[in-house]
């Protein structure tokens, strides 16, 4: 139990005065705050600035978006990083969070901001489960919902995956129970090699051969070692180490967990379509799925899943499958459909 | 394009197509209303906007859904063969398929869930037997192209032709209830006479 938490957030756009036109953009597993301007961290622009700006498809000149790190997280928001009351630093002593915690984290910023209701709340892969999450938990609090390949739960096969991240982070020496803080010596190993195996499962396999194919890595022979020969291993080094750099290996294994303890129909008694009773009879919110074709960490099967549970339950419910290359990172991608879809939605 | 009228019926996109209107006409307001293959939402936003519908549809091509999302419409990209099995029982007073009976895998699997999502379903199709289609394969022996079917064979996505008179015989099959027939020729309605010989279209409205 958190007895208080921090929440770091930027905002971008003007609020109206009567508070109508916030938009709450939810991050990803290892995303941030930094929606829409430059990491203060790697320098790089924000992580959804193609989507999030002025005259972009979330038009900031209309708009007031907000974008929050999630508690549990690193980059502001408390997390296993920061100190407890006790003046320790967390480590593994910080409370598994769930999905829901991290939304009701989010809604006390809103209460903070004096946001009653969101003109919309929208987010990719974890961001859309907290879409999803605040739409159950909170009906009244956004009157859009958009989810992009995401899910209502998480399958055994991306539980699996995870599981592989997390035991690479705890397998490290430096590890150390999670208690690696005061010395610098922190798993940048293992949290790299969670980071490869995670950021497999982001691409798709034709878009891992369309890009790499077996070409070979500032060389003209194999060297028939196990040096990065091929493209693809040295991209995959160059993903793991850069990640070490900005993200906390605790946050990685606390969020991670509470993606897979993700089950929104569990929370409400078993049948997805109650969780969304708060929004029948086209009194509630206007939901809005994306899935992506190439997409298999979160097929269309689950985007069709939540359609079919919003249906049940009368809500208002569109839901578009978009064919883009890239698997489930399509949607941070250049995917114009994709652009002209999220601005119909904001806009319809 | 599964058929379509003659003429510039949709030239200013503010009328409706007549079938459309027909269905329109026949709506009580305030409703639940499921369009399947509701295409860019024109029916459905009528629906909404001048009889305050709650206008739902499904439609099969992403581009289309986009529009109607765009629109503020609420509709979901789906196979109507696949997917109308997965709304619960009369969750909509009416369900509309229109021009799409004849494209699906088994219309008459289609016609009971037509019959089972909505309490009640206007169904259009076009008229195999209309004269223009009896005589081009009579005279021309050839798979009929006429002003209401104008896609050929091999590349139609109608794989199921039906008449009047064949629908009729199905309904009654299946103890299904007319409670509303039009018929259209030209881009006009037509009178119900020697509908089965005269109609390019038809458009039931139905009850179990």
């Amino acid at each position: 139990m958190l007895s208080r938490a921090t929440i770091a957030y930027e905002t971008y756009g003007e609020l109206a005065d009567d508070k109508s036109n916030a938009i709450l953009i939810c991050h990803a597993l290892t995303g941030d705050q930094y929606v829409g301007s430059t990491h203060p961290v790697t320098g790089k622009p924000g992580w959804w600035e193609r989507m999030v700006g002025p005259g972009k498809p979330i038009d900031t000149d209309r708009f007031c978006v907000i974008c929050a790190n999630v508690i549990g997280s690193c980059m502001g928001s408390t997390g296993p990083a920061n100190k407890a009351d006790d003046g320790k630093i967390y480590g593994m002593r910080f409370p598994v969070l769930t999905i829901r915690d991290m939304v009701r984290g989010l809604v006390g910023l809103l209460d903070e901001l004096g946001i009653e209701q969101l003109h919309s709340v929208v987010g990719g892969s974890m961001g859309g489960m907290q879409a999803l999450s605040l739409a159950a938990n909170f009906p009244d609090r956004a009157a859009r919902v958009l989810a992009i390949a995401t899910t209502a739960r998480h399958s055994a096969q991306n539980i699996a995956f995870h599981e592989v991240g997390r035991q690479a982070i705890m397998a490290d020496p430096n590890w150390r129970g999670g208690d690696y803080y005061a010395d610098g010596a922190t798993p940048d190993a293992g949290l790299a090699v969670a980071r490869m195996a995670a950021h497999i499962t982001y691409l798709s396999e034709a878009g891992l051969t369309d890009k790499f194919g077996r070409r070979l890595q500032d060389r003209d022979a194999k060297s028939f070692g196990f040096d990065a020969d091929f493209q693809v291993e040295s991209y995959l080094r160059y993903q793991g180490s850069g990640f070490t750099q900005r993200f906390d290996a605790n946050s990685y294994l606390y969020i991670t967990r509470a993606m897979d303890y993700f089950d929104l129909a569990e929370e409400h008694g078993g049948r997805l379509a109650d969780a969304f009773s708060g929004h029948a009879n086209n009194s509630g919110a206007r939901f809005f799925l994306v899935s992506f074709d190439t997409d298999w960490l979160y097929p269309t099967a689950e985007s069709r899943h939540i359609v079919h549970a919003l249906n049940a339950a009368g809500a208002a419910v569109s839901f578009v499958e978009l064919s883009a290359p890239y698997g489930h990172d399509s949607f941070l991608l250049e995917v114009p459909a994709l652009d002209r879809a999220v601005r119909g939605f904001l806009d319809g | 394009m599964i058929a379509q009228f003659g003429g510039s019926l949709m030239a200013d996109g503010q009328t409706l197509r007549p079938d459309l209107a027909a269905i329109a006409r026949n709506i009580s307001p305030g409703t639940r209303v499921l369009d399947i293959g509701c295409g860019d939402g024109t029916l459905l936003s009528h629906l909404r906007d001048q009889s305050q519908v709650d206008a739902r549809g499904m439609e099969i091509k992403s581009e289309l859904v986009e529009r109607c999302v765009t629109k503020g419409l609420s509709v979901v990209q789906g196979d109507a063969d696949r997917d109308l099995s997965e709304y619960p029982d009369k969750a909509f007073d009416y369900t509309i398929l229109s021009q799409t009976l004849q494209t699906a895998a088994r219309p008459d699997h289609m016609l009971d869930q037509l019959l089972r999502v909505g309490r009640e379903a206007f169904v259009s199709f076009p008229n195999f037997a209309q004269w223009r289609t009896r005589t081009a394969l009579m005279f021309g022996g050839r798979m009929p192209v006429t002003r209401a079917l104008p896609v050929s064979w091999f590349e139609t996505d109608n794989i199921h032709h039906v008449t009047i008179a064949d629908f009729r015989e199905l309904i009654a099959q299946k103890g299904v209830a007319v409670e509303g027939c039009w018929f259209f020729s030209g881009g006009r309605a037509i009178s119900p006479i020697g509908a089965n010989w005269r109609a390019e279209f038809a458009v039931f409205k139905l009850s179990r």
